[in-house]
This record gives structure tokens, C-alpha cells and sequence, in this order.
């Protein structure tokens, strides 16, 4: 009854990309809010901020904002159309947001020397708790996209 | 602190054309050939007027000549808020409906044509738009804005005209005959948003010259968040265009258990 008119890509890959999309904006979005504003651990500037890690934070940054916003519209329409694999999604919100965080934890925190995750404290017990995180969250994402890897639509599965 | 070229008074002068453009728009908004035209649409062209009017009058001007931290709140209002209102008022929809049909046809013609084509495809009007930006900071550019008026005039119609083209180009729903496509503007709008990001971060590093360091982190501060708010809202716009032009259409549209 409710078919599309006209074919769609395929509904696995969409909630994954979406899902991948939303957590890198989530994973952002927390370490603006959370770490820089609320709890105020992450410095805005850090003077041995290298003009690369400024580069790499600036387009982060920026693509997180866009990937929160556009990862949600892409929700909603997997929704309209009936397609939303909620698994699959969520799947796609863990990697994304893991695979921020220990981009952020390693590359931009350690090797560009963006800023650090908190200041005046043992570094290392921040660090191997950030890290671990992101490899936790890395591996329970790639579970579920595995789990779900030929998970159809509700709708289409009763037709 | 720094000598004012320009006079007092002479800024008033800004109200002939912004008073123009008003009535202009009022008159259109009005017309019967309009067809109900949405009366918010009137208000974002109004409070887009207001908005790159005040930085050019007294007493922000002057307080911007001062204090850069200010200086940033008045290109925030020049160079985006301001474009972003004009960009949803619709003023060339407008301007086609209930101008006469010569007019009217010389207008579509001047959309058309090739220059205005290339002028607005999204990656020259970034290019404008973020260029313009960085010469502002990182040339003499602002020295010679605070000792002049007229200087800080021209940048300031720089950034009204840059940003209105930019934010027309990403998100304008103005009749347009080859709008990019929304992959491209989406990648342009990022890309947009980085180089203001990182720009802000190195005024904060790395004071333009002439300005204290305590202003500059400050001024950069409004930059970075001022600015992102505004971004914010042309991503989530961007991003509901592309939600509404991906509808369902037709019987699949019309048996939706959502309706």
C-alpha cells in the first residue's frame, strides 16, 4: 500500500550513514557542551595548538554541527518512508561517536597538541578513560552493524 | 583614540537609501499582485534593514571604533544576520510578481544572465564572502577602517553584499535558473563555517594589528559563538529544503499513515 512510487537506495545503508552521521554530530556536540562549556576541562585556545590541529579542530567542528542536523533530517525521512531500522541506526550513532571521540583523544589532543582534556592533573588517567571510551563505544557500534548487516524494514518483512 | 574621518551627521544619510528600500518592499508587499504575500516575510526584510543600519549609525559605530569585541557584534549583523533575514524576505520573488512586465523581464533577464550566475554559484560567493573576511583581518584593511569612515562604509557594504550572495547561494529561494546542487552547497556551507572557525581561533592567537590581546580573544569569542549560532541556523535551513524537496510524493504521499 504505502510502497514508494519511485526505488530507493538501499534502506541498510541510509540508517547506517545517517546513524554514522548523528553520532560524529552527537560526539561533537557533547565535547563543545559538556567539556568546553559546562564543565570548562578543554581550553578554547592552548598556546602549543599547531596551525594544523587549529586546521583539523576548525573542520571538525564545523562538520560536526552539520552532521547533528543532517544525520537527524536523514532520520526523519527514513522514518516517512518507513525504513528506519532503529538497530542499524543506533549501531551507526556508536561508531560515529567512537570513532570522533578517539580521533579527538588521539590525533587532535596528543599528536597536534589541540588542547588538552583537562589541565593541572594526571593526564594519563584522562587520557586511557577518554580513549577506552571511544574504543568501547568503536566496538559496540561495529557489533550492531554487523548484527543488523541484512536487517530488512519492518513493512517490507510483513509484505 | 583614533580621528573619525566622515563627520558627524554624515552616517544619517543611510536612511535615504534604507528608507528606499523599505517602502520599495512595503509597496510590493502590499500590492494585490503579490498574492498574499506572507506578512513575516515583510518583517525579515524590515528587521534585515534595521539590523546592517544600526552598524553604521551612531552610537554603535563609534563604540566599534573602540572596542573591537563590538566591532565583531556589528559583522555578525552586517555580514550575516542581516543577509540571512534579507535572503528569506524573498525580495527578487517579490520583485518579479509585482513589478510591471518590462521591468519585470529586464530583472529575470539580469538573473540570467551569466554574470550573476557565476556571482552567485556557491563556491565564488564563498570565496567572496570568506576572502573578504580574511584580508579584513589580516591586512592593513583594519587599521584603515578605524581611521576612516568611509573605508569602514565600503566594508561594511562588502560584507552586506558578500554575505547576502553566500547565504543566497546556499540557502536563497529566490528564482534562480541553475541552483547548485545540495551536495555542493552543503560542502561549501562546511567549509564556510571552518574557515570562520579557524579564522577566529587565530585572532584569538594571534591579535590583528593595532588590537590588545584582551580584545582580540573577546572579539574572537563573539566570532566563534555569535557566528556559530548563525550557522547553525543555515544548516538546519539547508537541511529542511532538502527534507521537503525528498517527500513522498503522489499516491504513496496521500495513503502516509502519518497524515
Amino acid at each position: 500500500m504505502s510502497a514508494p512510487l519511485r526505488p530507493r537506495r538501499s534502506p541498510r545503508r541510509r540508517n547506517l550513514v545517517s546513524g554514522l552521521l548523528f553520532g560524529i554530530g552527537l560526539a561533537a556536540f557533547v565535547d563543545e557542551v559538556v567539556f568546553h562549556q559546562l564543565l570548562q576541562w578543554h581550553h578554547f585556545y592552548d598556546r602549543s595548538t599547531t596551525s594544523v590541529g587549529l586546521l583539523s579542530d576548525g573542520l571538525f567542528h564545523a562538520f560536526g554541527w552539520f552532521a547533528a542536523v543532517a544525520g537527524l533530517f536523514l532520520f526523519a525521512d527514513l522514518r516517512r518512508w518507513h525504513e528506519a531500522l532503529l538497530q542499524r541506526w543506533t549501531g551507526g550513532v556508536l561508531l560515529g561517536a567512537g570513532v570522533f571521540q578517539l580521533y579527538d583523544g588521539t590525533v587532535q589532543h596528543k599528536l597536534l597538541g589541540l588542547h588538552q582534556i583537562r589541565y593541572e592533573v594526571d593526564l594519563l588517567v584522562y587520557d586511557t578513560v577518554w580513549n577506552a571510551v571511544a574504543v568501547l563505544l568503536v566496538l559496540a557500534g561495529a557489533w550492531l552493524t554487523y548484527r543488523t548487516r541484512a536487517a530488512v524494514p519492518q513493512e517490507q518483512a510483513d509484505a | 583614540m583614533h580621528s573619525h574621518g566622515g563627520g558627524g551627521g554624515a552616517e544619517s544619510l543611510f536612511f535615504i537609501p534604507a528608507v528606499a528600500a523599505l517602502v520599495a518592499y512595503w509597496a510590493g508587499a502590499m500590492s494585490p499582485r503579490s498574492g498574499r504575500w506572507p506578512w513575516y516575510r515583510t518583517v525579515f526584510f524590515t528587521a534585515g534593514v534595521a539590523a546592517v543600519l544600526v552598524t553604521v549609525l551612531n552610537p554603535l559605530a563609534q563604540l566599534a571604533h573602540r572596542d573591537f569585541a563590538v566591532l565583531s557584534v556589528t559583522h555578525l549583523l552586517a555580514g550575516m544576520l542581516s543577509p540571512l533575514l534579507l535572503v528569506l524576505s524573498r525580495p527578487f520573488t517579490l520583485a518579479l510578481r509585482t513589478l510591471d512586465v518590462f521591468p519585470a523581464r529586464r530583472l529575470s533577464r539580469l538573473l540570467r544572465s551569466r554574470f550573476v550566475r557565476f556571482l552567485s554559484f556557491p563556491v565564488t560567493a564563498a570565496v567572496l564572502n570568506t576572502g573578504g573576511m580574511i584580508l579584513m583581518f589580516r591586512t592593513g584593511l583594519l587599521t584603515a577602517m578605524q581611521e576612516s569612515m568611509p573605508v569602514h562604509w565600503l566594508v561594511t557594504f562588502h560584507l552586506l553584499a558578500a554575505g547576502y550572495l553566500f547565504t543566497a547561494s546556499v540557502i536563497g529561494r529566490d528564482p534562480s535558473p541553475h541552483r547548485a546542487s545540495y551536495r555542493l552547497r552543503a560542502v561549501v556551507l562546511v567549509l564556510s563555517i571552518a574557515a570562520h572557525n579557524i579564522l577566529a581561533k587565530t585572532i584569538y592567537a594571534d591579535p590583528p594589528a593595532g588590537i590588545p590581546a584582551a580584545a582580540a580573544e573577546q572579539g574572537a569569542l563573539v566570532m566563534y559563538y555569535g557566528g556559530g549560532v548563525l550557522e547553525l541556523a543555515l544548516i538546519i535551513l539547508l537541511c529542511r529544503q532538502w527534507y521537503a524537496s525528498a517527500r513522498p510524493r503522489g499516491r504513496a504521499a496521500s495513503v502516509d499513515r502519518q497524515q
